[in-house]
């Protein structure tokens, strides 16, 4: 007979078996794949997780779901930590997810996952940690497989962008079961012998087995532990290995190593050309400045030298006018002196004389008939006049019976009654004598003659 | 001049340019920086047109160091 020790409630059952599945199933890796996927207004989205034998619902809460770095897809296999949760109103079981990421990994990815929160526990992902790359680096290790792409494909860019860096390839295996002691011994003796000032952690693309040394707690240890800065690039863009958490610069691939490590050469030059240019421009503007003042100095001082100059000037051009005033002066006495010569020929004594000559014989020649017109008419006029002249002659008139009266003392000729007194002594001169009188009487009426 | 390191050189021009730019240094003194940048802006520009890549290849470890030897075509194409 069994006991009926206990009967349960529906709701006492299930809280039972809730205690039960939450306790013993409290966070969970788990991979299957998304069907039936849901994503209401709420923004939670609900899901069926199954393989081929059996499927289980699985929530993924709004904030957790914002988080992830891709978006569930119906179909989708997923890999995924969580809880189991009971919900009893409907009796029904289902796993409320933290985290969700795509491709089923297993237990790699588990592994992975676990060992990065354990070292991410202990600090070696701080970003305070990082150790900062040598802006020039002299000499960069590259550890990494030294045949293959991946090392010639880093020299390239090597070569093409910064040739000055010296290049020591760490040959190391990168993959299988030993790879992860050759990385470490790599590491370390790069660092106890400082060979380098920068290592870079290289490998191609693979499987996450392939990529298992890079995902190693030795390698993240080793690479923790470098005193030396260590870039890592493993795999492709999409890869993410505990290597790259650890390193203190993640490159997505090689050759994006190399060129994160090393200056572009032709940026160099240029932020060197804009440098010096900057330094001319520095020293042209002081220079314009102090040239400036001393131009405004010299503006105020009279340069001697100026004056000289000035002088010169001055002297070149009083030279050329005093030349020039010369010239002109000769030219002008030149032709002044040939009109005077015209002048002096066509004044030629020669000429005057012969002139002359011809003036004087025209002259004697009109002189002489000038003279015996003359003569002849002065000896008419002479004749006329001695003709005239008798006729006036005094004696003529004393002939006819005139006299000439003069006073006695004085000689002068008396005509007038008024020009002698009583008792003065006249002469009176007669045609043929002169007779000595005395006036007794003067008569001033008009006696008739 | 002995051969200066690259960024020691670079972070020097850089320094003069600052200098010279801070505009409190006198003008006698100021072209001497000039030269000074000039020449250091030769040397550095010179330092990367002259250098070709030399890689070595690590060969071993001994107490004084580590080994290397010039990494080779051969190197590359390895023995696997």
């Amino acid at each position: 007979m069994t006991e009926r020790k206990e009967i349960y409630s529906v709701s006492s059952l299930t809280r039972e078996i809730k205690g039960v599945l939450e306790n013993r199933f409290p966070y969970v890796w788990i991979y299957g794949e998304i069907s039936n996927l849901r994503i209401p207004s709420s923004g939670h989205c609900y899901f069926t997780l199954k393989d081929r034998n059996a499927q289980i619902s699985g929530v993924l809460f709004r904030g957790q779901a914002a988080r992830l770095k891709f978006r569930l897809e119906d179909g989708q296999t997923v890999t995924g930590l969580g809880r189991v949760s009971l919900y009893e109103p409907r009796g029904t079981y289902q796993i409320i997810f933290e985290y969700m990421e795509p491709k089923g990994a297993g237990a790699l990815q588990l592994a992975f996952e676990q060992l990065k929160q354990k070292l991410a526990a202990e600090g070696l992902f701080d970003a305070a940690i990082k150790k900062p790359l040598p802006p020039f680096p002299r000499r960069i290790a590259l550890v990494t497989s030294p045949t293959g792409a991946v090392v010639h494909d880093m020299l390239t860019v090597f070569r093409l962008r910064y040739p000055n860096a010296e290049l020591l390839v760490v040959p190391v295996r990168v993959q299988g079961d030993q790879a992860r002691f050759d990385i470490l011994a790599a590491l370390s003796g790069l660092n106890r012998h400082m060979a380098a000032d920068l290592i870079i952690l290289a490998r191609g693309g693979g499987s996450l087995e392939d990529l298992a040394p890079f995902n190693s707690e030795e390698v993240a240890r080793a690479i923790h532990q470098s005193v030396l800065p260590v870039i890592s690039a493993v795999g492709h863009e999409t890869d993410y290995t505990i290597a790259d958490f650890t390193a203190d610069m993640r490159a997505p691939t090689p050759t994006a190593a190399a060129s994160l490590a090393v200056p572009d050469k032709r940026r160099i030059k240029e932020d060197l050309a804009v440098l010096t240019a900057r330094l001319r421009l520095c020293l042209d503007r002081r220079l314009a400045d102090g040239r400036q003042r001393l131009d405004a100095a010299s503006r105020r001082l009279v340069d001697p030298k100026k004056k000289i100059y000035d002088h010169r000037l001055r002297v070149d051009e009083l030279t050329q006018r005093m030349a020039r005033a010369i010239r002109r002066e000769l030219s002008d006495r030149l032709t002044a002196q040939n009109w005077r010569r015209d002048r002096l020929t066509k004044a030629s004594p020669l000429v005057s004389v012969t002139a002359g000559r011809r003036d004087v014989q025209g002259l004697s020649k009109r002189m002489g008939l000038a003279m015996n017109g003359r003569l002849t008419r002065n000896r008419d006029t002479l004749k006329r006049l001695e003709q005239n002249l008798s006729a006036l002659s005094p004696q003529l008139v004393l002939d006819r019976g005139y006299s000439i009266v003069r006073d006695s003392r004085s000689g002068e000729v008396i005509t007038r009654a008024a020009q002698v007194e009583i008792g003065s002594s006249l002469d009176v001169v007669l045609a043929d004598g002169s007779l000595k009188a005395v006036v007794e009487r003067k008569d001033d009426g008009k006696e008739e003659i | 001049m002995a051969k200066k390191k690259f960024e020691e050189a670079v972070a020097q021009l850089e320094a003069i340019v600052e200098d010279l730019e801070s505009g409190d240094l006198p003008l006698d003194k100021a072209m001497k920086r000039f030269e000074e940048g000039v020449k250091l802006s030769k040397i550095c520009s010179d330092t990367l047109d002259e250098a070709e890549t030399r890689v070595r290849i690590l060969t071993g470890e001994t107490d004084e160091g580590l080994q290397d030897a010039p990494f080779t075509e051969a190197d590359q194409r390895g023995t696997e």
